[in-house]
């Protein structure tokens, strides 16, 4: 099956618990005076699943079009293994860990180490030139957004105080 | 009218507006001169910093100088490398390459900036004159036209953004419908569909989702193909800028004709920019003489001409709904939608006569962006080119991480990040399987304001009565009909007639 009809089982997956919750558990906690009005949380909704039913069955269970492959210029996922995925998969492993350390670990550090090890991910060696630069980024990222645009961002871990 | 101009310059010729409109041009130039990043990546990545300014005017000034600045960086990297930056600057590299390629790249450079100028110049005319005329016919609506029009958009939208596969783009619009139910709304004062989780009780972040849905897919498409980045094999060398009498002559009536065009195309819902440089650029080669014909696609100047003014003026005309209606005509004005409800401004007719500043400041920094962009933009091109030149093991870790700043900053949530990259990694697979995105976030920006014109109808009639008893709003839903309607049943047609062929009918 083509990945297009995986996604839209997928979407119709999530309609239909979607549509569930709508049709069945979300009203059960509805005060009563709210059941005399003509619409209710859960009537768009509703609608909505159905739509979401009748597009995904629609596309899942459309004849078959003979595969085009992927527009020019466009990543072709049948041959994934041929792109970058390792390099895309680490940068994205990156990202979850820069989440989840922001807070405790502080934005100057976790952001540096974001940067510099992301460019090394992509291959490059030349520390000497991106840890100044990465230095430099998240220093001025830093002040703008904590000293210009007001918002609190904790530079440090958070032994070493707020920074506020 | 004019009191709304005199308003409007007031604001737009204030110090730190002017300051907004050339920041915005330059930095929507120089981001959009990178190869990959789009206006809705580099607007989206603005937002919390437009957002964070708190005056709606000069956060709107901001965003529409930065979407100006991207389409005119993406035009200057179309023609120097030959990578179009932007959708809507493909056609600019037809001609605008091989121009460079003939070492007059200063010309391209000089006739495309021109004609952006014209382009964007003649589409702020003509949205100062049909913006309030529009706008004055909308006041008739009540929430039942609301409602209709906003289908009637949405469905323009999945019919235009999902040519020849029209369902596809429908269930991503629904998708974007439903995810904008998830969370505490303002209408019925109850958490829906969060799944107990408290995050989810404001719903999902509108920035998270333009991040995730646009600019995260566009930096994972960068790592998993590198060549997509590769700035090699082009002529950066920038030269002469001038343009002669005679060439300034022949491109005078092409671009006078592209911009009203895209004008027009640009205040469809749906269609957009690129509709409207593709277009352009057909219509031009189609009429231009026989002669001249074999010369597009070689370097011709009017081919290089035609799509450049069509995609400002387009780029205008998107504002026409965006600002009347409330509706929005493209993904990027979608954004730019869901930024000033940020900023508590409902866009509408009501905004006219409510916030006239906001309204007219926006018309008249697009003639000083216009401006700008020809007058500060065309002298530095030579630097603003070595953009170019930076390199993809530093330029790819720090879109990721604008992209993970702007939706921390939007939030102030940790958890937005990780969402964030959820969503990202959906959206890609999403982009694999030609799933189009655009009509997804357009449906969530959309999502709220469409229940709550729903509910005040439903209200109102007490039940859907309000289908059958106003016949503006019975119009407006059969026109959204045939809109999903037609396009599938020609694709159909087409599809059959192909199969005919294919056995010897």
């Amino acid at each position: 099956m083509a990945l297009d009809r995986w996604i839209a089982l997928v979407i119709l997956m999530i309609s239909l618990a979607y549509g569930y919750t709508a049709f069945f558990t979300m009203d059960e906690g509805l005060p009563p005076f709210m059941k005399f009005n003509a619409i209710w949380p859960s009537t768009f909704p509703k609608g909505l699943s159905v739509m979401a039913v009748i597009c995904a069955l629609i596309i899942l269970l459309s004849p078959q079009k003979a595969d085009a492959g992927p527009k020019a210029g466009d990543i072709d996922y049948r041959r994934l293994l041929d792109y970058k995925l390792g390099q895309a998969t680490a940068l994205l492993a990156m990202m979850v860990i820069y989440a989840l350390a922001l807070r405790p670990v502080g934005f100057l550090i976790s952001t540096v180490a974001f940067l510099v090890i992301s460019a090394m991910i992509l291959g490059e060696r030349k520390l000497h030139i991106l840890i100044p630069i990465a230095v430099l980024a998240a220093g001025v990222v830093w002040y703008l957004v904590q000293q210009v645009l007001g918002i609190y961002l904790r530079p440090l871990p958070f032994f070493m105080g707020t920074g506020g | 009218m004019l009191d709304g101009i005199l308003i409007g310059l007031s604001t737009a010729f204030s110090f730190s507006n002017l300051l907004m409109v050339i920041g915005g041009c330059l930095i929507g130039t120089f981001i959009g001169m990178l190869p990959g990043l789009g206006p809705m990546s580099i607007i989206s990545i603005m937002i919390p910093v437009a957002i964070s300014i708190g005056d709606p005017s000069a956060a709107l000034i901001l965003l529409a100088g930065v979407y100006y600045g991207a389409i005119f960086g993406g035009s200057t990297s179309s023609i120097l490398i030959n990578a179009p930056g932007v959708a809507s600057t493909v056609a600019t590299s037809f001609d605008g390459y091989p121009l460079a390629r003939q070492g007059k790249a200063g010309k391209a450079l000089t006739v495309a900036a021109i004609s952006s100028f014209c382009g964007g110049s003649i589409g702020a005319i003509l949205l100062m004159i049909f913006a309030p005329a529009l706008a004055s016919v909308a006041l008739l609506f009540h929430s039942a036209e609301y409602f209709a029009l906003m289908v009637v958009g949405l469905s323009a939208i999945a019919a235009f953004a999902g040519t020849g596969q029209v369902v596809k783009a429908l269930l991503m619009t629904v998708l974007g419908l439903i995810m904008a139910t998830v969370g505490e709304g303002a209408l019925f004062n109850m958490p829906r569909f969060t799944m107990g989780i408290m995050d989810l009780q404001s719903g999902f972040g509108f920035i998270t989702l333009a991040m995730a849905m646009f600019a995260l897919p566009e930096a994972l498409y960068l790592v998993l193909d590198p060549g997509r980045s590769k700035t090699e094999g082009g002529s950066n060398e920038i030269k002469d800028l001038r343009i002669t009498r005679a060439e300034a002559k022949s491109i005078a009536p092409v671009i006078g004709r592209q911009s009203i065009q895209g004008f027009l195309i640009g205040v469809l819902p749906g269609a957009g920019a690129t509709i409207a440089s593709f277009l352009g650029y057909a219509v031009e080669r189609n009429i231009a003489p026989k002669e001249e014909q074999k010369e597009f696609g070689k370097g011709a100047i009017k081919g290089l001409a035609a799509p450049e003014s069509a995609n400002n003026a387009a780029c205008t005309g998107s504002f026409v709904p965006l600002l009347t209606l409330g509706i929005p005509g493209s993904g990027t004005t979608a954004i730019l939608l869901g930024a000033l409800i940020a900023l508590n401004v409902s866009p509408g007719p009501r905004l006219m006569v409510d916030e006239p500043e906001i309204f007219w400041a926006v018309i008249i920094s697009m003639y000083v962006g216009n401006l700008i962009l020809l007058v500060l933009n065309l002298p530095l091109i030579p630097y603003i080119a070595k953009v170019l030149a930076v390199p993809r093991n530093y330029l790819i870790p720090f879109i990721f991480f604008f992209t993970l700043m702007g939706a921390y900053i939007g939030q102030n949530n940790a958890t937005e990040l990780l969402i964030l990259v959820g969503l990202g990694i959906c959206a890609t697979v999403l982009r694999f399987a030609d799933y189009p995105l655009a009509p997804l976030l357009i449906g969530f920006i959309l999502g709220s304001m469409l229940e709550d014109n729903f509910s005040r109808s439903m209200q109102l009639y007490d039940g859907l009565g309000f289908l059958m008893e106003r016949p503006m709003t019975i119009g407006l839903l059969g026109l959204a009909a045939l809109l999903v309607i037609l396009p599938s049943y020609r694709a159909r047609r087409a599809r059959l007639r192909q199969r005919g062929v294919a056995d010897g009918d």
